[in-house]
């Protein structure tokens, strides 16, 4: 299947030319320890995202992807370490939280929209009560970004009468209407069927052209090359590898890596 | 040509089905009468059926409506049937229908329960139908609370603004400070403070006699009622508690207990799931008292042991005991609704909310509590009814509810040994409150249910 998508977006002409890499940092995680209870999930992770940088983070099943990008905004705890995003150390601190949370989007395998809220109202709410827009302003971004996604005929829909990509482009916008500087996406095509799976990489290529920093836990590795200008590999807690699509897939160095890169390819 | 090819060359008319499956006789084979056992058991049950309502309905109707007293009634009954048995006497009703609503309330102040009772409905109506009503008389509702004890016990209307204005300081103060734990407890002291300014402190015995007054203390609102009707603007002749009583009673214990207990249910489901340890603890542990022990029990304290612990000579009005013990306890049983709510939400709704930036009061109100709340509208006004039904219970610590009201005018010699009447009576009064809510919560269901998905 991994195959079939890279083959789909061959057909795509990619311009790198907007997909610059600056210098300044974004995230900056030095020596970062989780446990949950007694189990050491995160093991010294070191890692610096520079502005623009497009991250793919990929590794077996467990090995703490999602528990790794999920302490970049606080939605896990870590207990030691650093990590500063956009210059802020996220500590217990409310207030630097709350501030971090409101300048990194994100995307979960399950789309956690509101099932209760229209998918303008799905838009519009944080943008409102976070950034204390006013309603008509809100609603004019958030159509704005519907249209983005291609689906602003949607607006006045309930998430429930969607299909599963349509939730997931409505994440993505609801996401950047809150203007993000940084997005994580956790897994975000890996509850969708293959033709889904096509809308929302087409969204997530046009983000990444537009020039926003991500992280991406995927397992899409055609997404992988084609998009990313780094691929993380994790292991039991840990990176084990880094390096740049091209050599990542075609030169693995560490063997845990190439029997990854075997299952999933492989067959 | 082979077998299995087949041509149609004439197509068939649409025709009407069998007489034996339309109509009221296919209804009937259908439903009552689908084979043999099925008859019989029709049969059985509408002769059942047939025996209670006829012997009830023959109570109910052949009747007597007009008389003073039951011994005048039996006269009537011997004169018309021949004989006292299986016949209602309604005329306790007749006579006495004013006090099993209202009570010992002054007759020439009845308007005043009357227009409660209306704004009541005005002040529910953009709230349990907020898509059929103006959103602008959501003041009415929030105007409600202050306005229907100054109407029922009458008094200074300066009374009921102070306590607004106590609430009204604490939300300016907790939103200074940006809806954090110290401002919240900021807001909730500086309140407590002002309307110890505003009621007088510390309460004193003597003062009390009049209107809210009685209930709440004494102090400017206090002396504002007492001395000077024709200085303080809008002073209503106040009632004294001993004087309500009968279904305006129960409704009253009722609403205050049941619009009080919904958002108390909520905290303390919501300090139930706190992180904080002492917060949880306290939940916890005042969920866990109150759920075990009787309400009965809570009234007793409320009429009696509370006395010895308050400082001697208080005040402190019967009627707003017993509604604190009701809205404690109801909301003991709330709290375990709505914690039901919160757990059938799946985690990817405190994420989404988070990762968005919004914060826990933010996240409560927009996110969850709308979901959680829908998942437990059943739960939520089975409690409602419950309490309701409860607050018959006053009875027992003498207040005069329709059920304390029927001892009383069985006392009356008149209608000494009249029992099944007054009870119809009550329980009627009783179903069409309670049949209201639970049709509401259906209602409600099929709404949201309907909208969202
Ligand atoms: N809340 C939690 N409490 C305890 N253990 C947890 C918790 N969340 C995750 N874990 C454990 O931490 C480890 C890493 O989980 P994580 O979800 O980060 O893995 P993952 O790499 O995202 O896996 P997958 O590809 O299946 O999503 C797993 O072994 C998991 O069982
Ligand atoms: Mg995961």
């Amino acid at each position: 299947m991994a195959e079939s998508m890279h083959d789909t977006m061959v057909e795509r002409e990619i311009d790198r030319r907007k997909m610059q890499v600056s210098e300044e940092v974004a995230i900056q995680i030095t020596d970062m320890n989780k446990w949950f209870g007694m189990f050491h999930v995160l093991r010294d992770i070191d890692l610096t995202v520079q502005k623009g940088e497009r991250i793919v983070i990929c590794g077996p099943s467990g090995s703490g992807k999602s528990t790794l990008i999920r302490c970049i905004n606080r939605l896990e705890e870590h207990q030691t370490g650093q990590i500063v995003v956009e210059g802020t150390e996220l500590t217990s601190d409310l207030k630097n939280i709350d501030k971090i949370r409101s300048e990194v989007g994100m995307c979960f395998q399950h789309f956690n929209l509101f099932p209760h809220l229209t998918i303008l109202e799905n838009c519009t709410l944080a943008p409102i009560w976070v950034r204390k827009i006013p309603k008509r302003e809100a609603e004019e971004t958030a159509m704005h970004f519907l249209e983005k996604v291609k689906i602003p005929e949607q607006a006045e829909k309930y998430p429930g009468q969607l299909s599963g990509g349509q939730q997931q482009r409505v994440a993505i916008a609801r996401s950047l209407c809150m203007r993000p500087r940084i997005m994580l996406f956790d897994e975000p095509t890996s509850a969708l069927d293959p033709e889904m799976i096509k809308e929302v990489l087409d969204t997530m290529i046009e983000l990444a052209e537009e020039g926003m920093t991500m992280l991406c836990v995927t397992h899409e590795m055609g997404f992988a090359r084609q998009v990313a200008n780094r691929v993380i590999f994790m292991d039991d807690g840990q990176i084990v590898e880094q390096n740049e699509p091209e050599e990542f897939f075609n030169n693995p160095k560490s063997e845990r890596t190439k029997l990854f890169l075997s299952q999933i390819l492989g067959h | 040509m082979s077998d299995a090819s087949f041509v149609r060359t004439e197509m068939l008319s649409e025709q009407d089905p069998p007489p034996t499956s339309v109509g009221v006789i296919g209804w009937l084979r259908a439903n009552l009468f689908s084979n043999w056992w099925n008859a019989i058991l029709t049969v059985l049950c509408l002769a059942v059926i047939w025996y209670v309502l006829s012997g009830l309905l023959g109570w109910t109707l052949r009747s007597v409506w007009n008389a003073g007293s039951l011994n005048e009634c039996r006269e009537i009954m011997i004169a018309t049937w021949g004989s006292t048995h299986g016949h209602a006497c309604w005329g306790v009703i007749g006579d006495r229908w004013l006090q099993l609503l209202f009570g010992f309330y002054p007759p020439e102040l009845y308007y005043r329960p009357i227009l409660a009772l209306l704004l009541l409905f005005v002040a529910l109506a953009p709230v349990l139908f907020a898509d059929k009503v103006s959103p602008r008389l959501l003041y009415v509702t929030a105007a409600y609370p202050f306005l229907m004890p100054w109407l029922m016990w009458g008094g200074s209307i300066w009374m009921p603004i102070g306590v607004a204005a106590g609430f009204v300081l604490a939300y300016l103060v907790g939103r200074k400070l940006d809806g954090s734990v110290p401002g919240l407890v900021l807001g909730i002291l500086s309140a407590i403070i002002w309307w110890m300014l505003w009621l007088g402190f510390p309460i004193q015995a003597e003062v009390f006699n009049t209107g809210l007054g009685e209930i709440l203390g004494a102090g400017l609102g206090k002396s504002l009622a007492t001395i000077s009707p024709d200085i303080a603007p809008f002073w209503l002749e106040t009632v004294i508690s001993r004087n309500f009583g009968g279904f305006m009673l129960s409704v009253l214990i009722g609403v205050v207990a049941i619009g009080c207990s919904l958002p108390l249910g909520i905290l303390l489901a919501l300090g139930r799931q706190s992180n904080m340890l002492i917060v949880k603890a306290i939940c916890v542990g005042f969920i866990e008292f109150i759920r075990g022990v009787p309400l009965i029990t809570l009234l007793f304290v409320a009429s009696t042991l509370l006395n010895i612990f308050l400082p001697p000579g208080t005040n402190f009005d019967i009627i707003l005991r017993v509604m604190i013990m009701v809205t404690l306890f109801a909301a003991a049983y709330m709290a375990e609704v709505i914690r039901g709510g919160l757990a059938g939400l799946p985690t990817g709704q405190y994420e989404g909310a988070d990762s968005l930036g919004l914060n826990y009061w933010q996240a409560q109100r927009l996110i969850i509590m709308p979901q959680a709340l829908k998942i437990s509208i059943p739960g939520i006004v089975s409690t409602f009814i419950g309490i309701f039904k409860d607050t018959t219970l006053v009875s027992i610590i003498a207040l005069l509810d329709p059920l304390g009201l029927s001892n009383s005018i069985r006392a009356d010699t008149d209608w000494n040994g009249i029992y099944w009447e007054l009870f119809a009576f009550i329980a009627l009064m009783f179903f069409i409150a309670c049949f209201g809510m639970s049709r509401y919560s259906m209602y409600l269901e099929r709404k949201l249910k309907t909208e969202n998905d």
